[in-house]
């Protein structure tokens, strides 16, 4: 069983299955439907992913728009903004869900109950979400700062049209706040897999506490953590719903982040091209991370 | 030797003696571990709920309500969602035709990427198509891109296509994002389907197709339950390609028609919290219906051990 993952996704000529699916291989009109078979994914791949993908190249391969880029000002911020927004948002979320999918383990039906609710970000569409969110953070009829007022009589600012940092933090809270359930849930998952009896023969050893979780448990989560980053790198990367319905790019365009530049840039701008090198700018970080990822899907039994 | 029982009774006396404290210890520190066990329920719970409460605070807020400082309506009242589900304001007078799209959109999403999804798997994973390692690659790569960095050139294609303004673009694009997804399960899944049965299949005849059909997709029924719901849902939830792709108010799907609201200058904030409400509680329910079949397809595997 293990093999036959492992092998898929690579030429069979590197190792040989321990058994050939279809002995004897395909024949005649078996392979005619084998192959046709693939068309539509083919077909699709073709028409909806390479086509764009090629079109976007094409349409931000002159460097002078690059030159344009680097120039902007607003574009200079965003990229500040990118990479603060990823780094905190990605590892705050994750180490979050690492301790949570730890404090999930625990047993009683409460724990369970709770689960239930934690979830519900995750369950409820981004849209509303977010669109409650950014209300509750307005200056003046918001619930914070009526909270504020009513509870401690503080006059709270315009959390959102203020300052750029303070919304750019609330843009990474409200980001958290939207995907640490998801994978909390995963890394659950990961260390209900790590058997029992492991634990047993550890404290045998005499490993309790912090030991325990260094020694048995992140090692056996580790791969699945690294990939699990990676792969929220890249979504949060793409993440489009959290900057635009919270902050909205404000205040005065200093909060955006490549993925709403880009659309900004094409839709709003009117200039295609430039949203599109906008969003080419985050190959180079892209490419490694999908590299990696790639090899590291195929061959580990991660489903997400 | 007297000297040494007299030890020894010294001893056992200093071993329960010892036992009782760490029986102490033992209790002390489960205590503390309950109570911040409960302190981090309470700080959790009130993290998750405060933007859910504000929803629905908003939404039950009569019009006059929405503009003060108060943390709870004066007078609570139903009024928006009545509103909401009798179109009774201008910028929802489509809202049922909306939800309408929203849900076509959901159903040919789920149906073309079980469809497209399972025969490329039987194809790779099964019948073992030469070069079907290139698919697979392909679909990968397809999961590792962020949709929104596709989304400039995938609306000028669309342009192309002569498909703006279409149902059809929106279920091609969450089809395109939901496949490899997919494609990636059912491989997972059908590891653990005995190949012998396509094979013994085989020998008594049955064509690919009735392979795929009579023996591949039935034992796939658990797999293709939690794909179905994770398509059903990407596809009611996505806003980006929805807002790109439709722009009149009769084939508008329920995320572009609440953005646009939101982005109105004069919003009625109750009325959008209460569209809001009734946009979401389709995939929450969903969700928690299928929550252990999906379950099922998410964690198959989870960690190798």
């Amino acid at each position: 069983m293990t093999t036959q993952t492992l092998d898929v996704g690579r030429p069979l000529l590197r190792r040989r299955p321990l058994r050939l699916p279809w002995r004897g291989g395909l024949q005649g009109s078996e392979y005619a439907w084998a192959v046709a078979f693939t068309i539509p994914y083919i077909a699709l791949f073709l028409a909806f992913v390479a086509y764009p993908v090629a079109f976007g190249a094409w349409l931000g391969h002159e460097p002078s728009l690059y030159a344009e880029l680097a120039q902007d000002p607003i574009y200079q911020r965003t990229v500040v903004n990118t990479i603060l927004y990823v780094g905190i948002a990605v590892n705050v979320k994750m180490f979050g869900a690492l301790l949570l999918s730890g404090f999930f383990m625990q047993r009683g039906w409460w724990v369970r109950a709770l689960l239930l609710v934690f979830v519900l970000p995750w369950a409820m569409p981004a849209l509303p979400a977010f669109i409650s969110i950014h209300w509750m953070l307005n200056g003046q009829w918001g619930l914070l700062n009526n909270f504020l007022w009513n509870v401690f009589g503080i006059d709270g600012p315009g959390w959102l049209d203020t300052s750029r940092w303070l919304a750019l933090g609330w843009v990474i809270l409200s980001h958290i706040w939207k995907w640490m359930p998801f994978w909390t849930v995963i890394l659950l998952a990961g260390r209900m897999a790590i058997p029992q009896d492991l634990y047993e023969a550890a404290e045998v050893d005499g490993a309790t506490g912090l030991t325990r979780f260094t020694h048995v448990t992140f090692p056996l989560l580790a791969n699945l953590y690294l990939v699990c980053t990676l792969l929220s790198t890249i979504f949060t990367l793409g993440d489009f719903n959290s900057v635009y319905f919270v902050s909205g790019g404000g205040p005065a365009l200093s909060t955006h982040v490549l993925a709403t530049l880009g659309i900004r840039n094409a839709f709003e701008v009117a200039r295609p091209d430039l949203g599109v090198a906008a969003v080419l700018t985050a190959l180079p970080l892209m490419i490694p991370l999908v590299l990696i990822l790639m090899r590291k899907l195929r061959t580990t039994e991660v489903t997400l | 030797m007297s000297v040494a029982v007299a030890d020894l009774g010294r001893g056992v006396d200093a071993v329960s003696a010892l036992s009782a404290e760490r029986g102490r210890r033992a209790r002390r520190i489960r205590r503390w571990k309950s109570v911040g066990a409960a302190c981090i329920a309470v700080l959790l719970l009130v993290w998750t709920l405060v933007p859910i409460y504000n929803i629905v605070m908003v939404a039950l807020e009569s019009k006059g309500d929405v503009f003060t400082n108060t943390i709870w309506p004066d007078q609570p009242s139903l009024g928006s969602f009545w509103i909401v589900i009798t179109e009774g304001y201008w910028y929802l007078e489509h809202f049922w035709e909306q939800f309408g799209n929203s849900l076509y959109i959901g159903v040919g999403t789920v149906f073309f990427t079980l469809a497209i999804g399972s025969l490329a798997s039987f194809a790779i994973g099964r019948m073992r198509v030469r070069y079907g390692w290139v698919l697979s690659n392909a679909a990968l790569l397809t999961y590792v891109i962020p949709a929104s960095f596709l989304a400039i050139p995938f609306y000028r294609i669309m342009q192309i296509y002569g498909l703006t303004d279409n149902l059809w673009s929106v279920i091609a694009a969450e089809v395109t994002f939901a496949t490899p997804y997919a494609m990636f399960i059912f491989h997972q899944y059908g590891v653990s389907i005995p190949i012998e049965l396509d094979e013994a299949a085989r020998i008594d005849g049955a064509s690919p197709v009735q392979v795929y059909w009579k023996i591949y997709l039935p034992l796939m029924a658990p797999a293709l339950v939690a794909v179905g719901t994770y398509a059903l849902l990407l596809a009611w939830n996505e806003y980006l390609y929805q807002f790109l792709l439709l722009s009149s108010k009769e084939s508008m799907s329920v995320p572009v028609a609440l953005a646009q609201f939101f982005n109105s200058d004069e919003a009625p904030w109750n009325y959008m919290m209460a569209t809001a409400i009734v946009y979401s509680i389709p995939p929450v329910a969903i969700y928690y219906v299928f929550r252990r079949r999906m379950a099922a397809g998410l964690t198959m595997g989870g960690v190798k051990g």
